[in-house]
């Protein structure tokens, strides 16, 4: 594009007719990829930049900030609340995290196959991904109530003590988790759906017609063709867990005695409730470190398991 | 795109017959193993919309009773009429709309353009502009939350309707999604309109964009979807509650009012409903949204 060749042999007004067909396709271009490439850097790159400079200030939004350095940070390092929040957002990783790849490979098997209703399970699987995190979450504290939800009735029913639920510390992220599964078990199911059906049916029937069983042939043949996408699915999933915010704020706010208390929630009202906008930036830097270093560290597992593997 | 719909055709009689026919008989059974885990795991995702409906339309007295009737004794709209009544939940249900359509409109206008710009001219910036794009789909949004909000209250767009349009305009996803999509077209359509004298522009919205529907229904799609289910952004810009949005506006009830379960399944209903309607009648385009989201890691 730009690499036409300036020799010396090139006339002067040719090398300026150059040069001028070189601004008009810039504005062209520019024409075109600008509205939106100047609102997307504009609404990103600028206040990622921001960000990180407030992170080195204690600043109220209204006084003169204070320069810190990294004082903030040494303060997340010994805060106790915080690392609180780091275990709740721990232990709602594991219990998510796995459970949806599981369930997400384990439905995409069952509906990858021609039979009766399989249209119907499909989509009362997949509906409850449009449910806003707010509806997911009202819909949750009725679920899930101690004295007038389904839950605790179907338990009477049976006889079982009926539990505590959203209002009781052990099992409230048990609740949220659940149902986070709930509303995005299509989005796992999905992508293994596609996943499975870009596997050619020949390497299959190859392995059966070589005397595999239908389990042999799963285990060995479809499992590391679906390797990456696993591998994808646990990241990104980790990802979004990391990430969990709504359905607290619309389930518990943080409660019971902050047993629900994420980094996000943390965050938040550190930054939007205490107005403290240096230790709340210093708080999402250190999220979105721990963040990319865990999505390096499954994309290096995931390279050494397929280099054993094969 | 793949067509997840569209489940794979069953193996020749020759070698999957017999041997599927001896594995059903194994177990007895007169119909596929597979109904035992997918009919409960239905009927359990179907469980809570199911019981969200029910609760919208009974009684209010019959939800605070201990224990909770399964079946409501009548069905009555006495929940939406009183969240209509002592709620401005048909502003904020405007509101939404507002947010969601001017969303999608600028997101297909300026997304569309970005993505053709990058996948086929060529123009100095060019592959700068395009890596800055890739690099922020990588920072999160909590990163950005503190800051955007600090510039949003410096040029007075804070507790509006604007604070939460704004950053919905466009998306690098978009814009990714696009650039994608036009880089699979072939080249020799739009060579035989420059040819044939089109202007790129011409090219672009004669040749090009007709083109590009299932990529533009994909787009739609995931911004209807983000920005009609946003909460935390507007929980954050906008304290006003003529401004608020929808999903904004059913989590004030969760206060004083946290035990009106008829008017709260009410606000449920109209926040989730259009989304479900939608998903009923073009759910092939959802799925492609949510693998494309997939394909892109």
């Amino acid at each position: 594009m730009t690499a036409v060749p300036t020799a010396p042999a090139v006339p002067a007004d040719r090398r300026r007719a150059i040069r001028r067909r070189g601004a008009a396709r810039a504005l062209e271009g520019w024409a075109f990829v600008g509205p939106a490439t100047v609102l997307v850097l504009g609404l990103s790159i600028f206040p990622a930049a921001w960000s990180f400079l407030l992170s080195l200030q204690r600043w109220d939004g209204f006084s003169d900030p204070v320069n810190v350095g990294a004082g903030n940070y040494a303060y997340a390092v010994s805060d106790a609340d915080l690392w609180a929040a780091v275990w709740h957002t721990g232990l709602y990783a594991l219990l998510f995290v796995p459970s949806s790849v599981l369930l997400g490979l384990l439905l995409a098997v069952a509906l990858n196959r021609r039979i009766r209703f399989v249209g119907l399970y499909r989509t009362a699987i997949f509906v409850p991904f449009v449910a806003s995190a707010a509806a997911t979450g009202i819909l949750s504290t009725y679920l899930f109530s101690p004295q007038f939800g389904l839950l605790n009735t179907i338990l009477r029913d049976l006889g079982l003590p009926p539990q505590g639920w959203l209002e009781d510390p052990k099992q409230a992220m048990v609740v949220i988790a659940l149902m986070s599964l709930w509303g995005s078990a299509a989005f796992t199911t999905v992508i293994f759906l596609a996943a499975l059906q870009d596997i050619p049916a020949e390497l299959v029937e190859a392995a059966l017609i070589d005397g595999a069983t239908k389990r042999q042939a799963f285990r060995h043949v479809v499992v590391p063709q679906l390797a990456p996408v696993i591998a994808f699915a646990t990241i990104w999933q980790t990802v979004e867990a990391l990430q969990l915010f709504d359905l607290v704020y619309t389930t518990t706010r943080g409660g019971p005695l902050n047993a629900t208390q994420t980094v996000v929630y943390y965050l938040w009202n550190a930054a939007f409730k205490q107005t403290e906008f240096g230790y709340g930036s210093a708080v999402a830097w250190g999220l979105f470190a721990i963040t990319m270093l865990i999505t390096v560290g499954v994309i290096v597992v995931s390279r050494r398991a397929r280099i054993e593997a094969f | 795109m793949t067509d997840l719909l569209e489940a794979p055709a069953p193996a020749p009689a020759a070698s999957g017959g017999p041997a599927a026919a001896s594995r059903r008989g194994r177990r007895g059974l007169p119909f596929s193993p597979w109904h035992l885990l997918l009919a409960p795991t239905a009927i359990v995702f179907a469980i809570p919309f199911v019981e969200m409906f029910l609760a919208s339309l009974t009684p209010a007295a019959d939800l605070v009773q201990v224990p909770t009737p399964l079946i409501p004794s009548t069905l009555t709209l006495a929940g939406y009429a009183s969240l209509v009544t002592t709620s401005p939940v048909l502003l904020w249900l405007g509101n939404t709309l507002v947010v969601a359509g001017t969303a999608i409109v600028s997101h297909l206008v300026l997304c569309s353009l970005a993505g053709y710009g990058f996948a086929r001219l060529r123009f100095r910036g060019r592959n700068l502009g395009f890596f800055g794009i890739v690099a922020t789909i990588m920072i999160p949004t909590q990163v950005l939350m503190i800051p955007t909000y600090v510039l949003f209250s410096r040029i007075g767009l804070l507790d509006s309707l604007g604070a939460a349009i704004v950053p919905w305009l466009a998306s690098a996803f978009g814009i990714f999604l696009m650039r994608q999509f036009f880089l699979s077209l072939p080249l020799e359509l739009e060579e035989a309109g420059l040819l044939d004298g089109c202007t790129r522009r011409q090219v672009f919205f004669r040749i090009v964009l007709p083109l590009a529907k299932p990529a533009l229904a994909t787009l739609a799609i995931f911004t209807l979807l983000g920005s009609w289910n946003d909460l935390v952004w507007p929980l954050i810009a906008i304290n006003n509650d003529q401004a608020f949005t929808l999903q904004l506006g059913i989590t004030t009830f969760q206060g004083a009012r946290r035990t009106e379960w008829s008017l709260l399944m009410a606000a449920n209903v109209v926040a989730t409903l259009p989304l479900i309607l939608f998903f009923l009648v073009a759910q092939k385009q959802f799925i492609a949204t949510m693998t494309f989201s997939g394909l892109k890691g």
